[in-house]
């Protein structure tokens, strides 16, 4: 099955034996359909023997009724897999592959060629070693071409095949090939790629995939079966420093604290000096522990478990490193952002950014710019759609260790993951960090948010209304505050339309613009709260993301969310300022409700349909919603003033 | 320099995976269909929680109609690890005399093994099943990730699946959400044997050679393990020497004659064979579509 041997037949423990140690190599095959990577992949599988009888006479039969070879045994029929892509005769997701030779096991990521599957590709080579890249001969370094090598070398694959296919149908020509080769590498320098082995094939016939081709007689390169068979790839990992994320803390009994993980780069020993990061509590190496016997070291790549000889404080999302070069540790980075969903990115809008094992929250600014991945431009860019590659800086909720990416895939790739849907919805690679996070310290005051508060007999808060245009909020908030005032309590109010008149000109009305909106207007907010006041907030904040995170900005207890229930067609209806109007007209472009969507709040602290209550009822509610929470006390050792 | 091999690789991924779904989901559960890749599974679980033991119970979905020396196998080793299992039946199929053999294949694993599956993932809560599947068993195997997406309803959506870079796991759903996991993603069924060689793991012995009683039907040799089975005019159970290559409800396995009664001979069999693994089971041959079809609906 797996391969040729004679020794299956005449001394499978010797087999077994060979098959013991031999290595696992994973690379990713990048071209279009037309490239036949799909053929390519089928005849490895099937020159490997990786084919049963049985799949064969299902591909004679497949192959006569939707092959494309006329009736010949069609191999890309092998690798094409779910029901939707094999009518359409387009692969449309990364699949993989295994087959095996004497000497190694080899795991191949497929995915497609199509410039909307960058998604796809990048995750293909996140794990890959090595990149075969194809070019149809006849065609040429196209662009797609281009934009995969760009990808390759972007997630960090040192090693590249430029599989020139194909080479049937241009008569074997060395002439073609070394043009075609030559105008790679002129590319190929520009990105980076420094280790790249053109291999003249025919996939489809066989020539150079095994057997060195009596057609290309010219070429005295590598089969490219021999190329992945030997190609070494530097195992640099454990040259580099010691990292294990702990992913699990294993506790047994008392006796017994384990840090479980797999280590990301280098080598540990017993008796190591590690450091925990991001506490920069340092001890040393106990034991390393695995179900088959304590280890005296361990390499990168082996998941393991460490106890350490003190009692120090580590948990999930830590890192354990070498004591004499700890990564860094920082809270703001540049880094470069891949945009996988159909979405786009929102600068300042949060999202959950995973990093090994440490879960944390992050907002991205704007795209310094993006990249065009087929001509290596710099674009200006406000915000980054599906498949676009962007330069951004990022800032976390909390420091993090990390290495960059260039030096250590582990330790410098994440996942964003929209906080909502759940979804992946992004990736990046982090470059350096913009500043060390030990060097900022909020700058602790001492005359602070509960004192300044106090004095004015009241807790800081923020009423934060959210709801249509015209729902109400401006006339319900102004009442509120005029009853806090007639109290003696101290507020401010912040209203959308006196806001984008200046801390806001800047702004319009896209997605990307009303995320930047409301997190300003959070963050002033959040200083207003600190100042001690009583915060009115009466902006339309349409979606559920922003008002989370000017919820997530305030201390436990201090965000109300208050819904202004009003229907659609009741605050088009009133239309006070005849923006419905407008915008029914086309005159408006994103009006919420219109053309931009409203998220509801799911569970807002408190929920007025205008439909059934009056302002004044509206303000009544809110404010004994505030004494219930106790936000208008008068504290007992302030009473006497 | 230490070079890892293949199989050191592939036992560390799968560790990885297994950790990464106990320290982020809330309830997980391990599927242990108790064939060779669930015990594969299980070891690795060993060694990825040790000393601890695996913080998840076992989950057998019986349809009734298992092999009995499945089940005895699957009661000791439990019993030798000292592990919680977790036995579901679907009593309503059950009542209603579901079977392989009054209503056929499709039925009878509708029935008794996807929606028995569904009923005891609700009944429990799981949020996580770890299961033993490959991606090199069959081709919309192939492009599911190692953590799949599974909606409140159990549906696999295979447009919808979550891009999985580097060994960076999106485990993150809401409530009524769960998610399948598959740690033994990249291995192969060389790789498997390789390994329980290696390792000296466990395995039913219907995977070795023995001389049993089996008739002939349909083109498959159907092993007469109790008395449920219904024999047609002029059936007459002979014993020969077979073995399993796949275990499952015994009326739906083909049995392989062989004389293989060693791993290594075993490996030998299988490695100069020209058929491959899944042709044993019955549900395959409906449509070249239909495990991505059940996939959607909900089988594993």
């Amino acid at each position: 099955m797996a391969h040729k041997s004679d020794l299956i037949a005449t001394d499978i423990q010797g087999y077994l034996k060979a098959h013991e140690h031999k290595g696992l190599l994973r690379f990713i095959t990048c071209g279009s359909v037309d490239d036949g990577k799909s053929t390519l992949i089928g005849r490895l599988l099937y020159e490997s023997k990786l084919v049963f009888e049985d799949q064969l006479a299902a591909l004679e039969a497949d192959s006569k009724k939707v092959g494309t070879q006329g009736g010949e045994l069609d191999f890309a029929l092998l690798v094409d897999g779910l029901a939707a892509e094999r009518e359409q005769g387009i692969t449309i997701d990364v699949a993989y592959r295994f087959f095996s030779t004497d000497r190694r096991k080899f795991i191949v990521a497929d995915t497609p060629g199509h410039e909307q599957y960058t998604r796809n590709m990048v995750t293909g080579a996140s794990t890959a070693d090595v990149a075969v890249i194809l070019i149809d001969a006849r065609k040429g370094v196209l662009t797609q071409t281009r934009r995969h090598s760009y990808i390759v070398s972007l997630l960090g694959i040192k090693h590249v095949v430029l599989a020139i296919n194909k080479m049937d149908l241009v008569g074997f020509s060395k002439e073609i090939f070394d043009a075609i080769v030559q105008e790679y590498r002129d590319f190929s320098e520009q990105v980076g790629l420094e280790h790249v082995t053109a291999i003249p094939l025919s996939a489809l016939k066989g020539d150079n995939m095994l057997e060195r081709s009596a057609r290309t007689p010219w070429y005295d390169g590598p089969t490219l079966m021999s190329y992945l068979e030997t190609v070494e790839i530097e195992d640099d990992l454990q040259a580099k420093p010691f990292r294990l994320p702990v992913q699990w803390v294993n506790r047994p009994n008392q006796n017994f604290r384990g840090f479980a993980g797999t280590i990301a780069s280098g080598v540990v020993r017993v008796g190591d000096a590690i450091r925990a990061l991001p506490s920069g509590r340092q001890s040393r190496v106990a034991r390393i522990v695995t179900y088959d016997g304590d280890l005296d070291e361990a390499v990168a790549g082996q998941s393991v478990t460490l106890t350490l000889t003190d009692e120090i404080d580590v948990s999930r999302g830590d890192v354990l490193a070498a004591a004499e070069s700890p990564p860094a540790v920082a809270d703001q980075f540049q880094s470069t952002i891949v945009w996988m969903h159909e979405e786009p990115m929102l600068p300042g809008r949060p999202y959950l950014l995973k990093m090994e094992t440490r879960t944390v929250t992050g907002s991205i600014t704007a795209p310094k710019y993006k990249v065009n991945v087929n001509t290596l431009e710099h674009l200006a860019a406000k915000q980054l759609e599906l498949n676009e590659i962007g330069v951004c800086n990022i800032s976390l909720d909390r420091p993090v260790a990390f290495d960059p990416y260039v030096d250590n895939r582990e330790m410098g790739g994440f996942i964003l993951i929209d906080k909502l849907s759940n979804d992946t919805v992004g990736a990046g690679l982090l470059s350096f960090a913009l500043r060390r996070a030990e060097n900022i310290h909020w700058q602790a005051l001492d005359v602070n948010k509960q004192a300044r508060s106090a004095l004015k007999g009241q807790r800081a808060c923020v009423l934060w209304f959210t709801g249509l245009s015209g729902a109400g909020k401006s006339t319900v908030a102004n009442l509120v505050e005029k009853r806090l005032h007639a109290l003696g309590r101290h507020t401010y109010t912040l209203d959308g339309d006196n806001v984008r008149h200046g801390l806001n000109k800047d702004l319009g009305f896209t997605d990307a613009d009303r995320v930047e909106n409301i997190r300003r207007v959070a963050e002033v907010s959040k200083l207003m709260v600190d100042a001690g006041l009583i915060v009115l907030v009466s902006f339309i904040s349409p979606f559920r993301s922003e008002r989370r995170l000017a919820r997530e900005l305030m201390d436990e207890g201090e965000f109300f969310e208050v819904f202004v229930d009003t229907p659609l067609h009741e605050a088009e209806k009133r239309d006070p300022k005849g923006l419905y109007k407008k915008a029914r007209r086309g005159e408006l472009k994103n009006f919420t409700g219109i053309d931009s969507p409203y998220e509801p709040p799911e569970h807002p602290e408190i929920h007025l349909r205008t439909a059934l209550v009056s302002p004044e009822q509206a303000a009544e509610e809110i404010l004994s919603k505030l004494r219930d929470a106790g936000m208008l006390y008068v504290p007992d050792d302030l009473s006497g003033l | 320099m230490t070079r890892l091999t293949h199989l050191q690789r592939l036992e560390a991924e799968s560790i990885h995976i297994l950790r990464e779904v106990v320290a982020e989901c809330e309830r997980p559960v391990m599927l242990y269909s108790i064939g060779k890749d669930s015990s594969v599974m299980l070891h690795l679980a060993m060694k990825a929680f040790y000393p601890a033991k695996p913080p998840f119970p076992l989950l057998h979905v019986d349809t009734t109609w298992k092999f009995r020396e499945m089940i005895s196998f699957r009661d000791e080793m439990v019993r030798k690890l000292g592990l919680e299992l977790l036995v579901h039946i679907n009593e309503e199929g059950l009542a209603q005399g579901i079977g392989p053999f009054t209503h056929g294949s499709a039925i009878h694993t509708d029935v008794m093994k996807t929606q028995a599956l569904k009923q005891a993932l609700d009944k429990f809560g799981f949020d996580a099943a770890f299961g033993g599947a490959r991606r090199d068993e069959e081709k919309s195997r192939a492009k599911e990730r190692v953590f799949s997406f599974r909606s409140a309803q159990h549906r696999w959506d295979p447009k919808r699946q979550r891009p999985e870079l580097w060994h960076q796991y999106n485990s993150r759903k809401n409530k009524g959400e769960s998610l399948r996991v598959f740690p033994l993603s990249n291995w192969t069924e060389l790789d498997i044997w390789q390994y329980i060689y290696l390792e000296n793991i466990p395995i039913v012995p219907l995977y070795f050679s023995k001389q049993r009683p089996v008739v002939r039907r349909d083109g498959a040799l159907i092993m007469v393990d109790d008395d449920r089975m219904p024999l047609k005019n002029g059936e007459k159970p002979e014993l020969r020497w077979v073995r399993f290559r796949t275990l499952g409800c015994y009326p739906l396995t083909g049995a392989v004659e062989s004389r293989a009664d060693t791993l290594p001979a075993i490996i030998q069999e299988m490695l100069l064979t020209t058929s491959s693994e899944r042709q044993g089971r019955v549900i395959d041959h409906d449509s070249t579509a239909s495990m991505e079809k059940k996939k959607q609906e909900g089988y594993f």
